[in-house]
């Protein structure tokens, strides 16, 4: 006797694939609790750090601003164009951050939105020549950028040079702390996955599956691509405008390889393409790592291997695992 | 590149001397792309892998020098050929999984040889033979000499192998029409595998010759990747040609910014090279893409 997996779509599912006929209050928490969860873990969590520790906390918070970096890549992704430099925002964001701070003393209410936006703004002008070229080149150089600009900023030495600027503001208040990161990272998660469902999305994510019919619906692409890639950087730009004044200091290792790499790595552990994944991926890779951290730099070999992993045995990702196995029924049928 | 003095002639032999270095370390990179598709990232931790292998070779376990070096080309090229098989060949096609899974493993060689400690300054491998010449009044060294005379070999070698041997011909006729090929009776994983393998054959042979010239540092592994990618990208990804005079090119302007400027603001050569070129001409001097859609 040979059995096999037979899925079935919940009834709920059944009725059509993105509407839901709602009738019954079960079938609201069915779909709402996916979703009412991690927000209400997160926004929680923050109230109970004399429970879990300021350490802790902190990795949150961490975690959140990788997820972050990790959305603008998932972003950047659905129009198609793969970065491996993700630093790069977050370089940026950083810096002009930094500087806004350091040379003209504004206080980081002001110079959180302007460096975010600043450095936002920087970026898509930065890869506005690049934006014709499509995936393997475009991934060549976002991975030199925010190499060159270290290197260009150790050269000149602008903004601080090796040494950085340091004696930042500090930010005024600890739950500001703990509850921005969270907050942006929610606006971020939920509007993207809106933004990506809307016509505007739809357009994107055509840029990505076959450039040249949306040429031929006369569509601007690089325009649409900049745009995306301006949204991005507002996402990334804003967790290294963020971490600037978390850290009060900032310096060139906002172009570390590390914050291209762990992105990417939670990108694609979680799955691509959903902004869920992404987010899952991040929390899931920086407390791990928080762990590790008595290993010291043999974490990015650590990455790097479950990349590897991850890239070739589980193209899927964790998010639609999950998803799948929340949808659908499973059970054993009978073969033959 | 000590040519701080403002002379003609040093500009001329170093410039020429820092365009090969170019070109050798662009080389491996832009064969295995021409031919199979794949954008090798792993080529910086390739290039480490090979330096650092010799000097295990030539301190841990005595080797003489030739068969230390004849050992690594040989292992370098293995470990590509394997890393095609194992990696590769289950993403293929996909681009974003072949550029991702080639940078974690580039990434993760060089932070593992990181880890391992080799970050000091003990690390260096051995001049192939000391000593220097004066020619028209500046003194190169042996060694330097050595690297313009591989470089050439290597062009010279590569030539004739993709024109008068059986796998140099499939190499070309995967590289020109994979499926074309296929139906000839070209085996395009074989073929894609050995393109791989004699990429990293290459980044062990310029790492060899190289690396003599400095300290082994990791850093050089990711500098590497972006000499290969900045001279790539300035000349063509795909085009010998392309390759061979975007690194003069690159060479001759760093070696100028060198000597008129500072040594550090060397590096900032490749960005402006980039920027410029992805500006005027996007499919690089000799890209063979004329049209940008066409661009992968």
């Amino acid at each position: 006797m040979k059995y096999r997996k037979e899925r079935l779509d919940r009834g709920i599912k059944a009725r059509c694939e993105d509407i839901f006929a709602l009738s019954s209050y079960r079938e609201i928490l069915y779909l709402a609790f996916p979703r009412v969860l991690p927000v209400a873990v997160l926004l929680i969590l923050p109230l109970l750090k004399d429970v879990v520790g300021l350490y802790w906390e902190k990795v949150l918070m961490i975690s959140c601003i990788i997820a972050l970096l990790a959305l603008s890549w998932d972003l950047m992704a659905s129009v198609g164009l793969i970065s491996l430099g993700q630093a790069l925002f977050f370089g940026a964001g950083a810096y002009i951050t930094g500087f806004l701070n350091h040379a003209f003393k504004l206080p980081p209410i002001l110079t959180i939105p302007l460096g975010t936006l600043a450095g936002a703004l920087f970026c898509t002008l930065l890869l506005s020549p690049v934006l014709r070229l499509r995936g393997v080149y475009f991934a060549i150089v976002t991975l030199t950028l925010p190499l060159l600009l270290a290197r260009f900023i150790e050269t000149t030495k602008i903004l601080g040079g090796t040494e950085g600027m340091s004696g930042l503001s500090p930010l005024p208040d600890i739950w500001i702390e703990m509850y921005v990161p969270v907050l942006a990272l929610l606006l971020c998660l939920f509007g993207f996955r809106r933004l990506i469902n809307e016509d505007y999305g739809l357009v994107l994510q055509g840029i990505r599956d076959n450039d040249r019919a949306v040429m031929s619906g006369a569509i601007n692409i690089y325009w649409f691509k900049a745009q995306a890639v301006f949204l991005a950087g507002l996402a990334g730009s804003f967790a290294g405008a963020f971490m600037t004044h978390y850290n009060q200091v900032v310096g060139m290792a906002a172009f570390a390889m590390d914050y291209s790499i762990l992105p990417l790595t939670a990108a694609v552990l979680g799955g691509v393409g959903s902004f869920a994944g992404p987010t899952i991926g991040a929390f899931i890779l920086v407390p791990l790592s928080e762990m590790l951290r008595a290993v010291g730099t043999l974490r990015v070999v650590f990455y790097s291997a479950i990349l590897i992993i991850c890239v070739v045995g589980l193209p899927e990702g964790v998010f639609h695992y999950i998803r799948r196995k929340y949808h659908q029924f499973e059970r054993m049928v009978e073969v033959g | 590149m000590d040519c701080r003095k403002i002379m003609l002639p040093s500009i001329i032999i170093y410039g020429l001397i820092n365009s090969v270095i170019l070109a050798l370390i662009a080389m491996g990179f832009s064969l295995t792309f021409g031919i199979s598709g794949v954008a090798n990232f792993a080529y910086g931790g390739f290039y480490l892998f090979s330096g650092f292998l010799v000097w295990m070779l030539l301190n841990y376990l005595k080797f003489p020098l030739i068969l230390a070096i004849m050992v690594t080309i040989g292992v370098t090229g293995l470990l590509g050929f394997v890393t095609y098989w194992v990696i590769l060949l289950r993403v293929r096609g996909i681009a974003l999984s072949e550029v991702i899974a080639t940078f974690a493993l580039g990434v993760g060689i060089l932070e593992l040889f990181r880890w391992m400690g080799f970050v000091t300054y003990e690390f260096t491998l051995p001049y192939l033979k000391k000593g220097m010449i004066l020619i028209a009044g500046v003194p190169v060294d042996y060694q330097r000499l050595f690297i313009i005379g591989i470089g050439l070999g290597l062009v010279l070698f590569l030539y004739f192998f993709t024109h008068y041997t059986r796998i140099g011909l499939s190499f070309r006729g995967i590289a020109q029409n994979e499926r074309t090929a296929i139906s000839l009776g070209i085996k395009s994983d074989r073929t894609a595998a050995l393109s791989l393998a004699f990429g990293s054959a290459m980044a062990a042979v310029a790492a060899i010759v190289i690396l003599p010239l400095g300290i082994i540092s990791i850093n050089t592994g990711y500098e590497v990747l972006l000499i290969a990618v900045a001279v790539g990208i300035v000349g063509g990804l795909e085009s010998v040609p392309g390759i061979l005079v975007a690194s003069l090119i690159l060479g001759y302007a760093q070696v100028i910014t060198g000597t008129y400027f500072k040594p550090e603001w060397m590096m900032v050569v490749y960005l402006a090279a980039i920027v410029l070129v992805l500006g005027i001409r996007p499919s690089g001097l000799f890209g063979k893409f004329k049209e940008l859609e066409e661009r992968v």
